[in-house]
C-alpha cells in the first residue's frame, strides 16, 4: 500500500520537491544551444573583420539582437543547471555548499542581465 | 548521524580507466570552462556596447598570446561539449547503450571535436 496521496503522485515530486524539471530543462536548453551556439559561431565567421564598427553593426541588426538575447539567456540557464550539479557533487560542507550555490545563482543572474543590457543598448541606441 | 567507517561501494579506482570515463569527466570540465567563457562573452558584449575605445582595449587583450590560447580552449570546449551533448541526447532517446557502441561513440566525439576545432580555428584565422 502506498502512503502517497493522489495529488502527490500526480505532481510527480519526490522528497526533493521537484520532479524531472531540472533534467528536462537541461535537455531543452541543450537543443536550443545547439542551434543558437552554431548560429553564433557561423555568424562570427561571416563578419568581414572584427572592428568595432563591423561588430556593432552586426549586433545592432534586429535578427542578431534577438538571437544573441536568446543565446545569452539560454547559456545562463544551461550553465546554471550544469554548475549546480557540479557544486552539489563536489562541494561537501553543508554551509559552503549552500553559499557556493547562492553565489553561482547570483553570478548567473548578474551575467544574464548584463548581457541583456549590453545587447539592448547596441540594438536600441547604438554605442556612445 | 555519522557516516564514518561505513563500507563504500566500489568506486572509480577499482576500474581499468576506459575511454568513456575520460569523456564523462571531460564533459564536466569543458562545461565549467564554457561557464567561465560565458563571462568572457558578456565582457565582449559590454565592450561593444561601451564603444570603440573599450572594444579596442579588449581586442588587444584578446589577440595576445594568452587571449588566443583562451579562445582556442573555449573553441575546443565548445565543440567537445556540443559533440558529447549530442551523444547524451542519443542516450536520452534510449540508443547507444551497448558497451561497444559507447566506446565507438567516444572516439567519434573525440574525432569530431578535433576536426571541428581545427577547421573552425583555421577558417576564423583566414587560413582555410
Amino acid at each position: 500500500m502506498s502512503l502517497r496521496s493522489p495529488l502527490g503522485r500526480v505532481l510527480g515530486s519526490g522528497s526533493a520537491n521537484d520532479g524531472t524539471e531540472h533534467w528536462w530543462a537541461q535537455r531543452v536548453t541543450t537543443v536550443a544551444l545547439l542551434i543558437l551556439g552554431l548560429w553564433f559561431l557561423i555568424s562570427l565567421l561571416q563578419l568581414d573583420n572584427y572592428a568595432h564598427a563591423t561588430v556593432s553593426a552586426w549586433l545592432g541588426h534586429p535578427f542578431s539582437g534577438v538571437m544573441m538575447l536568446l543565446l545569452c539567456l539560454t547559456i545562463a540557464w544551461h550553465s546554471y543547471l550544469g554548475v549546480q550539479v557540479v557544486l552539489e557533487d563536489y562541494v561537501h560542507g553543508p554551509l559552503i555548499k549552500v553559499v557556493s550555490l547562492l553565489i553561482s545563482r547570483f553570478a548567473h543572474a548578474f551575467l544574464a542581465i548584463a548581457a541583456v543590457l549590453a545587447i539592448l543598448k547596441v540594438s536600441l541606441g547604438g554605442s556612445l | 548521524m555519522s557516516n564514518e567507517g561505513r563500507p563504500l561501494s566500489p568506486h572509480l579506482s577499482v576500474y581499468r580507466w576506459p575511454i568513456t570515463m575520460t569523456l564523462s569527466i571531460l564533459h564536466r570540465m569543458t562545461g565549467v570552462a564554457l561557464s567561465i567563457g560565458f563571462i568572457a562573452l558578456v565582457v565582449w558584449l559590454e565592450a561593444v556596447a561601451l564603444g570603440a575605445s573599450s572594444y579596442a582595449s579588449l581586442s588587444v587583450w584578446m589577440s595576445s598570446g594568452i587571449g588566443q590560447l583562451l579562445l582556442l580552449g573555449w573553441c575546443f570546449s565548445f565543440f567537445f561539449h556540443l559533440s558529447n551533448g549530442v551523444r547524451h541526447l542519443f542516450w536520452d532517446a534510449g540508443r547507444g547503450f551497448e558497451k561497444s557502441q559507447a566506446n565507438a561513440s567516444s572516439w567519434m566525439v573525440l574525432v569530431a571535436t578535433f576536426v571541428l576545432t581545427a577547421a573552425y580555428w583555421l577558417v576564423l584565422g583566414g587560413m582555410l
